[in-house]
């Protein structure tokens, strides 16, 4: 039945054939390589995604939905856009991470080979045309996770944080297993395309099985995302984890865990939306309001952004809830403002820490304005976005949600989620508060590396750009959205 | 009319002044200041050109721009001036230059950010009273929180912080729920522009919702009783320059957000629903008199006094239903726009008394006349302004909007008119325990009268206080035709 594929029909493919080139071409070069050319690996890691996406932007690109693999693989505009976001924002990330990893003996090879799978596996999540290539992804992505949290094998916080993080992804893969193998077992079929099919009608009642199928796939999704009641890794982890490893697990990730959702929930299941909608409703609802009242008691950065990433991962999922075209947008949207405003958040915890001083409380920021007046801008920028108030993109992000909802008849949701980001802005501001209001005490001067700093400017300056002038990104959205 | 995107340059000239005040930095704050005070001087001129373009013969909006901005969500960059936001841009860009001046060298510590934030502000307020794409407008409703924030935080008093995280707090509340009503009403009309929002037929259960929805906003911004709590923190902490503002603009907010969304959007809610707005404002008439008859700290007193003036704009704007008409919305925009000017002046006069003996408290001062005569000239002068003397502007605004009461009910007359008697009260007592009796302590006795810079500050709003107080005519003409075409849109039901 399947032609024979030639070497022209696997350009839809390119990502992850030449990601996977690349992993293996560090890995050797790393291995192979002197001591001191060593130092080359973060610099050819850029080079390769630089490479990687330039080659996407010429040949891999696609019009419209192209199935490979017998329908296993997908490759559609859609998959193109969030690949060459996850490119970016991770080629970010490890900007941002160099100079951390170097200072404390921890910029080896191997940091970037996980990094380099962690984004293989985003990609094949993304391309997913059926469940098996969406459970490959996942797992692909986690492992590199896990590892990537223990990197600095000194800190035993850092271990405790991966093993739980291992312990509880692992059920959470299991559940998800064990779900997609209901869904194929009441359907017949693991393309998604074919399950859409299947599926179709079968409205507010499924069938019991096909209802459990659904229970443990929603419990997967949330799982990934890090949304209530499934959320207790991601304060652990993204405090415990190395700075960058927490910058990485923020940013491109995210990504995937909207692909995830939105093949398998949206693409897959839609014909059932109205009975996984409910689902999603109570994690959204539970994530919006636990994540954003339990940040306001958190004493550490790293541990209030991560509940501050479980209030936000509610936001998207009730673009879920709309379960409208413009719901799927808003979700989209939303997840790429706030992975652009995560990425300068903890771009700014990677670069005001130095050696023997990691900058994760909340009191290291104090008085940061007088010891770094860029970096307290910047985070100022990401804090007010974050909380969603113009001229920064966050708030774009939130009024598409709000339209989406109350647009889909979810007109309580509307207020709840108004209501919720009122409680958010208190924590951002005490962020502010400590850099702008308070004395800088006896803290240390953060190191000055231009480059870096030049492209955290950068990446602040987008969000005050996409603040002004929402017109493209939103278009964007909309257009690789059927 | 000929026009080149007035209202842009005054929005946007600002906002890049207090970028480039913001470059220059401390280390060239001289230069910093001369650049900050002439982009304020050149917004004002360029405000009072508007100005003397402005055609009062009609209700229409006048050097209207509209631009592309978001097609995706039908809004557009849309700006537009009309009799009732022409006087409210002017006060904002005249403010802002004795603010500057004022703050001149009194300022300790990051200077150049300090005139930066002030500037920046002044944009963003303009941006407010212009834009006419709602989304637009909430778009500088909110960012205008930021500066202010900093605004009070950084260079506030000890209590700054609180303060400044209860404004944000208080005024974001109640905006998301304006914000609600917006995407509903967006829903409905396809597009953000305020103009299809007026003319949106709209259920009396919608205009319910919609009028409460923007009640919060506006009720905790210009501040009603109950919802005023924030102010006093605020103003007390706020350094002199946030609390001149504060009173003098962004209070007025909430009074045009009331005139240009509520009464035309929800005309027959706000009919309904007009007693609660009456008695609400009457509370704060005469409850907050009463209570800033009884503060001991000169901020505090002037910030409840600034409650009890803006009840009286509340009250100008919704006796509309009751026969007060045209009259009232006249009354509360002079009012707005003599509050302005006298509560700015007011905490300007404090500003002075503060920098000197670095208290705010009453019970400090005391014969202050005795060595400082032209100090104690101009503090009597708003003072009575304060109070509502004739011949004041504070006199024009009250007696416009006492006389629409009386057309509505004697009641509500007699209830307002008792303001004239506290207002009184808890000014005078004020001026008398400050600036007259004998000299109460040594610092009185060491004070120093106002030095040229400060004189010309105070001179420069006497002078506007006395001109609106004597000649009102210009004001009220310019606004006329503006308020008939509202009071119309207010009266006449959307219901079918």
């Amino acid at each position: 039945m399947t032609p024979t594929p030639t070497l022209a029909s696997l350009a839809p493919a390119l990502p992850e054939i030449w990601l996977t080139v690349a992993a293996c071409i560090v890995l050797l070069t790393d291995a192979f390589a002197g001591r001191s050319a060593r130092r080359i690996t973060p610099t050819l890691t850029l080079l390769l995604l630089a490479l990687g996406a330039a080659a996407i932007l010429v040949w891999g690109q696609v019009d419209q939905r192209v199935d490979l693999f017998s329908g296993m693989y997908t490759a559609d505009p859609l998959a193109t856009v969030l690949k060459l976001l996850s490119f970016l924002f991770t080629a970010v990330a490890l900007l941002y991470s160099r100079h951390w990893l170097e200072a404390r003996g921890l910029l080896k090879g191997e940091y970037y080979v996980l990094v380099l799978t962690a984004l293989l596996g985003i990609c094949v999540m993304v391309s997913a045309g059926s469940l098996l290539t969406l459970y490959i992804g996942v797992e692909l992505l986690a492992l590199s996770l896990y590892a990537l949290v223990a990197f600095d094998r000194d800190s035993g916080i850092a271990a405790e944080s991966a093993m739980k993080y291992f312990v509880l992804g692992a059920i959470a893969s299991g559940c998800l297993l064990y779900g997609m193998s209901l869904v194929y077992g009441m359907t017949g079929s693991l393309l998604l395309g074919e399950i859409a099919v299947a599926v179709q009608g079968q409205g507010v009642a499924p069938s019991l099985g096909l209802m459990m199928g659904l229970v443990f796939v929603v419990v997967g999704v949330a799982f990934k995302f890090g949304a209530v009641p499934f959320h207790m890794w991601v304060p652990d982890v993204y405090h415990g984890a190395p700075s960058p490893t927490t910058l990485f697990i923020a940013s491109a990730p995210k990504i995937a865990s909207f692909a995830l959702a939105y093949r398998l929930l949206a693409e897959g299941l839609a014909g059932v939306e109205p009975a996984w909608g409910q689902m999603i409703t109570i994690v959204a609802v539970l994530s919006a309001l636990i994540g954003n009242l339990i940040a306001i008691a958190q004493t550490n950065l790293k541990r209030m952004l991560a509940y501050s990433a479980i209030g936000n991962v509610g936001f998207i999922l009730l673009g879920f809830v709309a379960g409208t075209e413009r719901g799927y947008e808003a979700a989209l949207f939303y997840t790429i403002a706030y992975v652009i405003m995560a990425l300068g958040s903890f771009g700014v915890i990677v670069l005001a820490g130095r050696r023997g001083f990691e900058a994760d409380e909340l009191d290291h920021y104090k008085g940061l304005h007088s010891r770094d007046p860029l970096l307290a801008v910047l985070m100022m920028v990401m804090m007010f976005s974050t909380a969603g108030i113009p001229p920064f993109v966050g708030f774009w992000a939130k009024l598409q949600i709000f339209e989406a909802l109350w647009a889909s008849g979810h007109a309580p949701l509307v207020v709840f989620g108004a209501a919720v980001s009122v409680i958010g802005v208190f924590y951002y501001l005490r962020v502010v508060k400590l850099m702008y209001f308070d004395a800088p005490g006896d803290l240390p001067v953060p190191e000055r590396h231009t480059g870096v700093r030049f492209t955290l400017a950068i990446n602040a300056a987008a969000v005050v750009a996409l603040g002004l002038f929402p017109q493209a990104l939103l278009e964007l959205c909309q257009r690789v959205l059927p | 009319m000929a026009d080149f995107g007035l209202l842009s340059v005054l929005i946007w000239l600002p906002i890049v002044g207090g970028l480039l005040v913001l470059a220059l930095g401390d280390a060239r704050i001289a230069l910093a200041r001369w650049v900050a005070l002439g982009t304020a001087v050149a917004a004002f001129a360029l405000s009072v050109s508007l100005w003397t373009g402005f055609d009062a013969g009609t209700a229409a909006f006048q050097s209207v721009e509209r631009l592309r901005w978001i097609p995706a969500f039908n809004a557009t960059y849309h700006l537009g001036v009309d009799g009732i936001s022409l006087p409210l841009v002017l006060l904002t860009t005249f403010t802002t230059v004795p603010v500057l001046i004022a703050a001149w060298t009194v300022i300790e510590k990051r200077q150049a950010q300090f005139f930066a934030a002030f500037l920046i502000l002044e944009g963003l307020m303009v941006g407010v009273f212009t834009a006419l794409d709602a989304l637009l407008f909430y778009f500088f409703w909110e960012a205008m929180l930021i500066p202010m924030f900093l605004i009070i935080g950084i260079w506030g008093g000890p209590r700054r912080v609180y303060a400044t995280i209860k404004f944000f707090l208080y005024t974001f509340l109640g905006s998301v729920f304006m914000l609600v009503a917006l995407i509903y009403m967006y829903l409905k009309a396809g597009s953000y522009d305020i103009a299809d929002f007026h003319a949106l037929p709209l259920t009396y259960t919608e205009q319910f919702w919609i009028f409460l929805a923007f009640f919060a906003a506006f009720a905790v911004k210009i501040p009603m009783f109950p919802v005023h709590t924030w102010l006093p923190d605020a103003h007390v902490e706020a350094p002199t320059g946030g609390s001149v503002v504060l009173a003098a603009v962004m209070l007025k907010m909430g009074g045009y957000g009331f005139l240009r969304l509520s009464l035309p959007i929800t005309p027959d809610a706000a009919r309904e629903l007009d007693l609660l707005m009456i008695v609400l404002s009457l509370i704060a008439v005469v409850y907050i008199g009463f209570i800033a008859l009884v503060q001991t700290d000169m901020k505090k007193l002037i910030a409840y006094s600034s409650i009890a003036h803006m009840g009286f704009v509340t009250l100008g704007c919704f006796l509309v239903f009751g026969g007060g008409g045209g009259l009232g919305i006249d009354g509360a925009m002079v009012q707005m726009i003599s509050h302005g000017l006298v509560s700015g002046a007011m905490f300007l006069c404090v500003g002075v008394l503060y920098d000197r003996l670095h208290s705010r408290e009453i019970s400090s001062y005391g014969g202050v006349i005795n060595r400082m005569p032209v100090f104690g000239a101009f503090f009597v002068l708003f003072a009575m302004a304060n109070a509502g003397l004739p011949g004041t502007s504070g006199f024009v605004g009250e007696f416009l909007v006492i006389l629409a009461a009386f057309k509505a009910s004697f009641w509500y007359a007699l209830i307002a008119g008792t303001t004239l008697v506290l207002g009184a009260a808890y000014t005078l007592w004020l001026v008398k325990r400050v600036v007259f009796g004998p000299v109460a302590n040594e610092g009185v006795a060491a004070l120093e009268d106002l030095n040229g810079r400060e004189f010309f500050v105070l001179g420069l709003l006497a002078a506007a206080v006395l001109l609106l107080g004597v000649w009102p005519a210009p004001l009220l003409e310019v606004m006329q035709e503006s308020v008939r075409h509202l009071v119309e849109q207010a009266t006449a039901s959307k219901l079918p």
